[in-house]
């Protein structure tokens, strides 16, 4: 028993941390991303002169982060205000850790057994992504909390208040996708996606959900406290939100927590409505490559978005959580469910 | 050892361990977060005991809302902004070791009732196999529950009317601020 | 009674465990004099309980132990909620989460 297990203990340690660093890795992409797509709508040239179209801005982000002074208010709750970035940036990584990026590989012939190109495999993935989301928002609640100052405090509960309410609709539009895939596995959710209607039209969940697909981005942007969802740390109203008092490599966790989530979003969107892998042309064991794809095409909408639309007022943005969006969830819901039983999708 | 009873410890001694804090350290903020420690390894626990749903609910549901809530109204009502909360200390010497003494009367009892299930005591582990998947748990729920299915939902009804007949500001206040 | 070398928590490990944290949860809300220890402690009580339903129901092998939780959990949100509405409308009177303040009633 011990002449297979070894290597697949290694494969699932290099995946682990794998994953790992690509998910750093991609945060720093998107910091660079976010300032060039940013320039480029603004109509000016974003970053150039560090490195070659300015590719190394990020490094040189994350150098200048790393070197400055780690300050702490002196009426800050000490244990809280250290433990704060931490449990955001570990909610973000969890909650990657079950989404799957790829079909089964076994690496050129190494393996013996093929391994799922996914950390974990669970049979509740679904649930467990909305769990550790919901983890997540205690790192926003005590950040404001700890930092004993009233723009922070003001921020984190908005903010808090605002991912709560935009969780219920991402629910549901998780539990429509359930029902045309009869699985909470992601995996089987990506792989009832194989295939083509007519040989043209591929059969991903986004054809067949389109209103659940809007909620869904819509939710996850909300989520991720994202623009036009991002009032809770606009810098014309609250100086920075929840984190106001925070800096350096505390910063850089909050800042990497919020690219990581958008990253899992847009995966776990990919995953559920954009087919995850599956794409023509590429055999199947090359999927990952038409995953990243489609992941990176969700992140420039993010980021779009982010620089084309207006914020929403506080107000707003919870009476469109909850006036519009979650009647509008429920009904899809409905829908899905009729459509699934009437018509056996 | 088997690696289920390591693992049954190490979620134990969280859960135990957590939920001895809770009670007893004076910081309401903290007791939260501690009991949020320990909902993580009762969860654990589930997951051991084959119901990753619950598991899983338990975390949605329990540590990720509730929760919430308990922590916004902790941070809502800290009146007096110079200590942390208003600490709610333990009585002095003799009630403390009187309540201990009870206390673990209390545990020896239960534990000792427990152990004497002579019907229970002897189950094997292993001879029941099977795991309830989560659309098992989904016909029982809708089918043989579905009565209490509905009476919760409307006792959530209830309890939200409840709590916002409550705690909301008397129209007289909300008009005179305008 | 047959003592067997325990290589798998057995039933009455789970059954220990609950107990234990429910009397704990039990002294905490004897004890302690501040309302939102109280209301957690309560909280820690419906754990117990939990943890013991779903011990018996998989040692039992019946669904029945996960399908009470899922209703234990949802009515201790509603109790949950209830309370904490009670404690703000008590704080907007008397200035206080002392329960001890409370003592019109008595007597």
């Amino acid at each position: 028993m011990d002449s297979y297990i070894i290597p697949v203990v290694i494969a699932q340690l290099a995946l682990l941390i794998g994953v790992f660093f690509a998910l750093q890795i991609s945060a720093a992409v998107m910091v660079y991303v976010e300032r060039k797509v940013a320039a480029r709508i603004q109509q000016r040239m974003g970053p150039t002169l560090v490195g070659p179209y300015g590719l190394l801005q990020p490094l040189a982000d994350i150098i200048k982060l790393a070197m400055k002074e780690d300050t702490r208010p002196k009426a800050a709750d000490p244990i809280l205000f250290a433990l704060a970035p931490i449990i955001s940036a570990a909610a973000a990584f969890t909650a990657f850790a079950v989404v799957p990026f790829g079909a089964e590989t076994d690496l050129f012939g190494l393996l013996d057994q093929p391994i799922p190109l996914q950390v974990a495999d669970v049979n509740v993935a679904i649930l467990w992504v909305f769990a550790v989301t919901s983890m997540g928002v205690y790192g926003i609640v005590l950040a404001g909390w700890s930092s004993n100052s009233k723009y922070s405090l003001l921020g984190a509960l908005r903010s808090s208040a605002q991912m709560i309410s935009y969780e219920l609709s991402y629910g549901m539009a998780l539990a429509a996708v359930l029902l045309l895939a009869g699985s909470m596995s992601i995996r089987e959710i990506v792989d009832a996606q194989a295939g083509t209607w007519l040989y043209v039209i591929p059969r991903w969940f986004v054809f067949l959900q389109p209103i659940g697909f809007f909620i869904f981005m819509t939710a996850g942007v909300a989520e991720t406290n994202r623009a036009p969802f991002d009032f809770p740390e606009a810098e014309q109203e609250l100086v920075a939100g929840y984190h106001t008092e925070y800096s350096s490599m505390s910063f850089a966790m909050f800042f990497l927590a919020e690219y990581i989530n958008m990253v899992t979003v847009s995966a776990i969107a990919t995953n559920l409505y954009l087919g995850g892998w599956h794409g023509p042309l590429l055999p199947e064991w090359l999927g990952w490559i038409w995953f990243l794809i489609k992941v990176a095409f969700l992140l420039f909408f993010y980021v779009w978005m982010r620089w084309t639309l207006p914020r929403y007022r506080y107000d707003q943005l919870m009476a469109f959580g909850w006036k519009f969006l979650l009647p509008l969830s429920v009904f899809n819901l409905l829908a899905t469910a009729a459509g699934v039983l009437y018509f056996g999708f | 050892m088997d690696f289920n009873l390591v693992l049954f410890y190490a979620f134990a001694a969280i859960a135990v361990g957590a939920t001895l804090l809770v009670v007893l350290q004076s910081n309401p903020v903290y007791s939260v977060l501690l009991l949020i420690g320990s909902f993580i390894g009762l969860a654990g626990l589930y997951v051991l005991l084959d119901a990753p749903f619950v598991a899983v609910i338990q975390i949605i549901i329990y540590a990720g809302a509730i929760m919430v809530l308990f922590l916004f109204v902790v941070m809502l009502l800290n009146a007096p902004r110079e200590e942390p909360a208003p600490p709610g200390i333990l009585e002095s010497g003799m009630t403390r070791a009187v309540g201990a003494v009870l206390a673990l009367a209390f545990a020896l009892e239960l534990a000792w009732a427990l152990n004497h299930s002579r019907t229970l005591a002897t189950t094997d582990a292993y001879d029941m196999p099977r795991s309830f998947s989560v659309p098992d748990i989904g016909q029982r729920l809708f089918q043989e529950y579905a009565f209490a299915f509905e009476a919760t939902s409307i006792l959530i009804l209830v309890a939200m009317l409840g709590a916002i007949t409550l705690a909301a500001r008397r129209v007289a206040e909300r008009s005179r601020r305008g | 009674m047959l003592r067997k070398e325990a290589a798998v928590a057995e039933l009455n490990h789970y059954l220990i465990l609950s107990a234990v944290l429910f009397t704990i949860g039990t002294a905490g809300v004897l004890l302690r004099r501040n309302l939102i220890t109280i209301l957690l402690s309560i909280e820690v009580m419906l754990n117990a309980v939990n943890l013991s339903f779903i011990a018996f129901g998989h040692f039992l092998g019946s669904s029945d132990g996960q399908i009470i939780v899922f209703f234990v959990i949802t009515v201790a949100a509603a109790e949950a909620v209830v309370g904490l509405a009670l404690v703000i409308a008590l704080f907007r009177h008397v200035e206080t989460l002392n329960p001890d303040a409370f003592r019109q009633l008595r007597g």
